[in-house]
């Protein structure tokens, strides 16, 4: 079965470490803050502006003046921190960030990622997601490994515009996780009941699959 | 005005310069932080041909949105521009243009107008259509592209305190991009919720000296929320009410 939203979230919240700070995109990784494994801390950071991303609020806690980079109104950890963006992205563009989760259109076996712009259709803009992806080093890209009508999104060339050029090395979709090393996909864990056959019909890209392939643990 | 003392009595004397086809650099992101109502002055104006530099260009009826439909703007320089029906319409037939530039670059690009650093280098970009023309040079084995600085003849920022002499305070996420833009203006117009007498402002706890401000006026605000989300109350988890996808 292919791993739910929840579930894909669940699975990277695995590879959160005590102490990391993370910055997590829009959509299924924001849903990672939900999974945050028990007896570890780790702070998120929003790049509007925000270190140290508490929860929503409730109706009476609701400020205009506090929200997240999705735009949505958010509160405080303890320990927060508020700045400018210039600073924010000083954090991300210098690499203090340990982990990055974004979501993506296409990925390709050279770490390229596009995730921004469908030509004619959506042209609504990067965001920080190019600054992201350049800044860090630790970035898992979550997306669906195929197109409604089974076409891959991992792929050996990125067809639509580049967020990013040979930075991506790993990859969570709701099949599969994959790492990307020398031009290569790596198959290193499949979804519970997928089969390694059905996940490289599904992978345009030269896949390796290296012996027995666990499934994912929740 | 005499000495220090910044702050002017109207949105008239507020925006008193703006001229057609002057660049603008506008603080705020989304719906947060921005100059409401020097946003709604430029509008009243009807200043045209303008160069917008902003985070985004707000929703239809609220924020940069509102000077769309009597095409007020001639270019944006924005990250992310998704909210607007309007704003798609005249981008997609040509009549608006569209500089796409990553919310970090656009940042620094402000930071160093206000600094005098003519243009930087940040790998953000390369081998993405954003480094299309630009100078692309290498150090330490990773490459680079030259992005330039932006000033503005104007800069309109939304802050949450100023003494009269300018110096500010932002609150919360509010802060964003007005403290940059705040230093990129040739002439920066701030709007506050509240302006105290001098001295009143902790120096250690100043966001934005006064010398980036030219004029400062007291506003009041609407606050529009552009994705209200909210938990119930007795919950102790982060689970979303309502998801933006």
């Amino acid at each position: 079965m292919a791993l739910s939203r929840e579930q894909i979230a669940q699975r990277v919240a695995q590879e959160l470490k005590d102490g990391y700070y993370v910055n997590l995109g829009i959509g299924i990784p924001t849903l990672v803050a939900n999974f945050v494994p028990k007896g570890i801390e780790v702070m998120l950071q929003s790049e509007n502006g925000l270190l140290g991303m508490g929860q929503f609020p409730t109706e009476g806690e609701i400020d205009a003046d506090l929200i997240n980079a999705g735009k949505q109104t958010v509160t405080m950890a303890t320990g927060a921190s508020i700045f400018d963006s210039a600073e924010s992205f000083a954090m991300i563009r210098g690499g203090h960030v340990d982990l990055t989760v974004l979501g993506a259109f296409e990925v390709d076996v050279h770490g390229n990622i596009a995730s921004y712009m469908i030509p004619g259709k959506l042209i609504k803009g990067m965001g920080g997601a190019m600054d992201l992806v350049a800044g860090a080093d630790n970035i898992i890209v979550t997306m669906t490994h195929a197109s409604k009508h089974g076409v891959s999104k991992l792929l050996n060339n990125c067809s639509l515009p580049l967020t990013g050029k040979g930075c991506i090395k790993k990859v969570l979709t709701d099949l599969a996780f994959i790492e990307i090393k020398q031009g290569k996909f790596h198959l290193l864990e499949r979804a519970p009941g997928v089969t390694v056959e059905e996940i490289i019909k599904l992978t345009e890209g030269e896949l390796i699959v290296n012996g027995d392939i666990p499934e994912m643990k929740f | 005005m005499a000495g220090f003392d910044k702050v002017v009595s109207s949105y008239e004397e507020a925006m008193a310069g703006l001229t057609d086809n002057m660049t603008i650099i506008a603080g705020g992101f989304g719906l947060c932080g921005i100059p409401e109502n020097l946003i709604a002055e430029i509008k009243r104006k009807g200043t045209k041909g303008l160069t917008l530099v902003s985070n985004n260009c707000g929703v239809d009826d609220f924020g940069l949105g509102v000077l769309l439909p009597n095409r007020q703007i001639k270019k944006i320089i924005a990250s992310y521009v998704g909210e607007n029906a309007e704003f798609e319409r005249q981008m997609m037939a040509g009549e608006l243009e569209v500089e796409l530039t990553p919310q970090g670059t656009l940042a620094e690009k402000m930071r160093a107008g206000g600094a005098g650093i003519p243009a930087f280098f940040t790998a953000t970009g390369v081998g993405t259509p954003v480094a299309e023309g630009k100078e692309e040079r290498s150090f330490n084995g990773r490459d680079y592209i030259l992005e330039e600085a932006i000033t503005g003849d104007f800069a309109i920022v939304k802050a949450w305190k100023a003494d009269r002499y300018g110096n500010l305070v932002f609150r919360k996420t509010a802060r964003n991009f007005n403290p940059l833009a705040a230093t990129a203006g040739k002439i920066t117009v701030v709007e506050v919720e509240e302006i105290v007498e001098v001295g009143e402002l902790d120096p250690d706890q100043i966001h934005t000296p006064g010398i980036y401000v030219n004029r400062v006026i007291k506003g009041s605000f609407e606050k529009r929320i552009e994705q209200r989300t909210t938990r119930p109350a007795d919950s102790e988890t982060a689970q979303p009410k309502h998801q933006g996808e």
